[in-house]
Formats: structure tokens, sequence, C-alpha cells
């Protein structure tokens, strides 16, 4: 009887979809992390409801997270006024941030791909060495390489051009090392078929190889929207015009309270762009992730 | 001995020609490195070198740079109050934010595996949201305001806790306690997409496979099975959370000011972006730069080498 009874059990639980789970755990992880979901969610929630409220609502207390009383867009039209009355058209800093970040983002996906494609499938003397120094690269953040950087560009004539934010952008190191470790899982007899078929390197990177890794470069150019887009520029960049939207609007609203409505409106409009590339193109970064493992 | 010698440097000359005529029978990989090669050597190698050279000078981008041999790095050591704040602001924050949020993310990503498709994908772009939405820090400015526009302040008005309004970013003694659930707050970082990534490629057979072997809970699972698999995930991971952790800057500029009150907020790269832009100290700011390089080094090789051990 016990014995029955226990394989009874036994095959209940190897049914279920997760054998070694309780269900009281399972609905206390839950709630956790409904509960910190929210948590992490509270800022940009706020920011957003923010932008919709009218100065009346912006200075309340206890403030308000989700309901606006009275939805308005005065904050967003107000922010064009303001920047209407800039001494350098909103167009231009809106051309600036676009032809920066769609230069800067398909240069980047195509020169670390070619480079990614030799790292990931030829075996050639120095190539592991070059894929070292990227792993450590990683590590660099951009306040450390600024300071040289900026007299490096100065001796070559790069500051106050387009070219001073372009080739750092080309050459994250980021976006090959994520390339490169999604390129080595595809498979060797594809590369030697096209050979055979006689193909050269450039039509089977370009036919072959690229359209293969369409996850990579979505990814890729998340992280290079990302950080071409929040770009501030001040640094290298002296001329206004050749500033880019983000500066300008995070220049309208440091410090000053007067403007907090607009400031919420300056943090949804920095904010959308990433986030919208970000949600249509979540499924293809996650395929890449998964390969973005550092093995010895 | 002497013969070892020649055998090793003949050894040694073999290879390099091998590795010479491997080289030039390989020449496409090289055409196809080189745009990217070019680009980095410009933008990430030659900065560093350069940042190490004129971290022995005293530079200040007019005049010709000067040789001073170690001084900027014993100035920095030993006689820079300042920089001592720095250092020691910047690893507390690194101590408390790295583990903390390097565990946080892995604990997120490991808890969203367990729910379905649908779900996991929302809450996948909820934790990750912050760190997409670059300048979101700027609204705990309003939650901790020094007046009673603040929330914070006008919260424990309200309710009696305090009769006047905290200054809780200008007071040298809350900065700190401000500014690291911030940074806790906004982001999980790429570490964290890499850990779901990789929880969601570990092949469900080899659980089943603990199952029979006798795993009792998620715990056993967690450490037998789960986190041996995710070694890749968890490296890389941590090299992204060491840059995160260590190159604090933005967040406690924006907060508490920039100087900070008393350099209660100071960190080693405020410290060091002061010195180069403020101050133009170009060799003394590329000496603080080679130093946390050099630590941001140190550390990763440790941790990497304390991941070696995880699940044995």
């Amino acid at each position: 009887m016990s014995k029955n009874k226990y394989e009874k059990i036994h095959h209940y639980k190897i049914h279920r979809r997760h054998p070694n789970r309780s269900l009281g755990g399972d609905i206390a992880i839950n709630i956790f992390l409904f509960l910190l979901g929210f948590v992490f969610l509270i800022p940009i929630i706020y920011a957003i409801t923010n932008s919709l409220k009218p100065l009346s609502e912006l200075f309340r207390f206890p403030p308000t997270l989700f309901v606006v009383k009275n939805p308005t867009f005065n904050n967003f039209s107000d922010l064009f006024v303001t920047m209407g009355q800039s001494w350098v058209p909103f167009s231009r800093y809106l051309f600036n941030t676009v032809f920066l970040t769609v230069v800067g983002t398909v240069g980047h996906i195509f020169i670390a791909s070619m480079a990614a494609y030799v790292l990931a499938k030829y075996d050639f003397p120095g190539g592991k060495f070059f894929f070292s120094l990227i792993v450590t690269t990683l590590m660099f953040s951009g306040y450390i390489t600024g300071i040289p950087n900026y007299i490096i560009q100065c001796r070559l004539h790069m500051i106050d051009t387009y070219w001073a934010l372009l080739i750092p952008a080309f050459a994250a190191p980021i976006g090959l090392y994520l390339m490169k470790q999604f390129m080595v899982n595809i498979p060797d007899s594809l590369i030697e078929a096209a050979k055979i078929d006689g193909a050269n390197e450039w039509t089977i990177f370009i036919n072959l190889i690229m359209p293969n890794v369409k996850p990579a470069w979505l990814t890729m150019m998340i992280f290079s929207v990302q950080s071409l887009w929040n770009n501030s520029a001040s640094t290298v960049i002296y001329t206004e015009s050749k500033k880019t939207l983000v500066y300008a609007l995070s220049q309208i609203t440091v410090n000053n309270i007067a403007r907090t409505g607009q400031a919420a409106a300056v943090t949804v409009i920095t904010m959308i762009v990433p986030l919208a590339l970000y949600i249509l193109s979540q499924s293809q970064i996650m395929e890449t992730m998964a390969t973005s493992g550092l093995k010895d | 001995m002497k013969e070892i010698w020649k055998k090793y440097s003949e050894h040694k000359k073999l290879e390099r020609q091998l590795n010479w005529r491997k080289a030039k029978k390989m020449k496409i990989c090289y055409l196809f490195i080189l745009p990217f090669a070019v680009f980095f050597f410009v933008s990430y190698i030659l900065p560093m070198i350069t940042s190490i050279f004129y971290s022995f000078t005293n530079f200040n981008m007019l005049e010709k740079p000067k040789f001073v041999g170690l001084q900027n790095y014993t100035t920095l050591l030993l006689q820079d109050d300042v920089n001592q704040i720095a250092v020691k602001n910047t690893f507390i924050i690194a101590l408390i934010t790295g583990p903390i949020g390097y565990i946080l993310a892995f604990v997120i990503a490991w808890l969203i595996n367990e729910l379905p498709k649908w779900a996991r994908s929302v809450m996948v772009v909820v934790f990750y949201a912050p760190s997409i939405a670059g300048t979101v820090y700027t609204i705990f400015g309003t939650l901790f305001r020094g007046d009673m526009y603040g929330w914070m302040n006008a919260f424990l008005i309200n309710n009696g806790f305090t009769s006047s309004p905290i200054l809780f970013l200008t007071d040298p003694k809350y900065i700190m306690k401000v500014i690291i659930p911030v940074i806790l707050w906004t982001g999980l970082g790429t570490g964290f997409l890499s850990f779901v990534a990789g929880l969601k490629g570990i092949d469900q057979s080899q659980y089943e496979a603990g199952y029979i072997d006798g795993i009792q809970n998620r715990w056993q699972e967690l450490w037998y099975i789960t986190l041996p698999n995710m070694k890749p995930m968890l490296m890389f991971g941590a090299v992204m959370q060491i840059t995160t952790a260590f190159n604090v800057c933005d967040i406690p500029r924006y907060l508490a000011g920039f100087p900070s009150t008393d350099y209660a907020a100071r960190t080693v790269v405020l410290h060091m972006l002061d010195h180069a832009y403020n101050r133009f100290e170009l060799g003394y700011a590329s000496a603080i730069a080679t130093l946390l390089f050099i630590v941001m080094i140190v550390c990763n090789k440790v941790i990497q080498s304390l991941l070696e051990k995880v699940g044995q």
C-alpha cells in the first residue's frame, strides 16, 4: 500500500513542469517579483506621468504616481517653444542626433561584423591576442579614455567634427564581442560548402554570414543607438550647431525648478527611442545574449 | 643549459617562420580586421598608452609635458586628501553596489526564468528599462530635494518625523546613503540580459537527470546544475558589473553637485574629471585613470578565480 502511494506521489511529481518546486514557494516568488518589478518601474512611470501633468499637479503632495487629473501636452509644446527661441534651430539638433546615430550604428555594425567574422571563423596568428585585448577593453569606460582620447583627437584634428564621436562608436568593443561569440555558432560546413561553390570571402560574408546573424546585429544596434543617442558630446564638440538634441535638451532644464514640467518631458523624449527599439527587438537580443558567455 | 637555450631559440624561430607563412596565406583575414583594428587602436589602445605615458609627466595641454617620474603617483597616494575621500567612496560604492547588483541581477533572472514565456518577456523589459532609459535618475533629484518640495521631506514633515527639512543632498551625513540605493535602483546592466538568455539556454534534460539523481529542492538545483552551466555568462556579467561599479560618476554628479559638500560624494572618476577639465592637470588625471584601470583588472582576475569554484 505504502509503496503504491509513494509511486503515485512520484508519478505526480515527475509530471509537473518543475518537479522540485513547492506551490508556496512559487506563489511567494511571484509576489516578490511583482513588487520588485513595480519598484523598478516607479521612476519611469513617474517621469511619464509627470510630463503629462499641468503645473498645478506637478507640485502637489502627496504626489500622484499614476493618476493625472487633467492630462496635458503643454509641457511638450512649451519645450518646443523654448527650443524655438534658441539660436540654433531645433531641426539642426535633431539632424545631428539622427545623423550621428544612424551613421555611427550602421558603420559600427558593418566594421565590427567584418572583424568578428574572421575572429570567429579563422585561426590566424594574432587573432586570439586581438580578441583578448577586446575583452580587456570591455572594462574601459568613456571616462578613463576620455582625456587621452581628447589629446589624440586634437593631434588628428578631429576635435569639433563628427568624427570625434563617430570613430569611438565604430570601434565599440562590446559590439564586436557579442557578434564574435554569436558567429562562433555558425556551422563551419556552411562556409566550406560556399567555398566549394566558388564564393570568395567577401561574398560569403555579405551573402551568407550577415543574413544569418540578424539577431546579433539588432543587439549591436540597440547598444550603439543607446550610447550615441544619449551622447551629450560636451567635451569634444564646441560649435553649438554640431551638438546633439539630448545635450541641448538637458541644457534647458539644468537645475531649474521653474521648468520641472519641461524637464520631465525631456526625460521622456530621451528615453523613448532606445526603449522602443529595445522592446521591438527583445527576442532577437535574447538570442544573441545566449551566446554572450566569456569562455577561457 | 646552453644547449637547452639553443634548442628553445631554434624552436621559437621555427614557430615564428611558421606563423609568418600562415599569416601570409591568410592575408584576407587581416584585411577584414583592418578597419576595426585601426579605429580600435586610435580610440582605445592608443589612449591607454598615452594615459600611462602622461601619468609620469606634468602636463597642462598648453606647455610641453615635463617628465616628473613617479611624483604624480606619490602625491596622489600620500598627499592628496581629497583623493583619499574619493578612493574611500568609490570602494564603498563598488563593494556595496557591485556584489548586490550582481547577485540581484542573477536572482531576478533566475526567478524570471520560471515564468511562462509572455510574462518573462514583460518582466525582462520591466527590469531592464531603467538601464536603457539613461537619464531617468534625474527624478531622484525631486524625491530627495532639500526643501519642502522634496517628497521625502514633505513626507517626513507631514507625518511629524522631523520639523525642518533634511538636506539630503547637501549634508555630508546623508549623501552617500542616498546615492547608493539610487545606483542600485537604476541599473541591472548588460549582465542581466546575459543571465536571462543563458538561463533560458540550459538544457532541460539536465534538470530531469538531476531529479533522478536525487536533487531535492531548488537550491540544490541552483548550485549543482544551474550555476555550473552559467559560468561563461557569470564571467561576462562580472566584467560588466566591475566596470559600472568602479566608474560611478553621473549619479553623484547630478544628485550631490560637482563639487559636492566637503567632497562627500566624490568618486575616483569625478576626482579625475575635476583635475582634467577644471584644473588642467592632465598628467595627474592620467595617473588617476591608470591606477583605476589597474585596480579594475586586478579585481576582475580575483572575481574570475572565485567564479571558477562555483558548483564544486
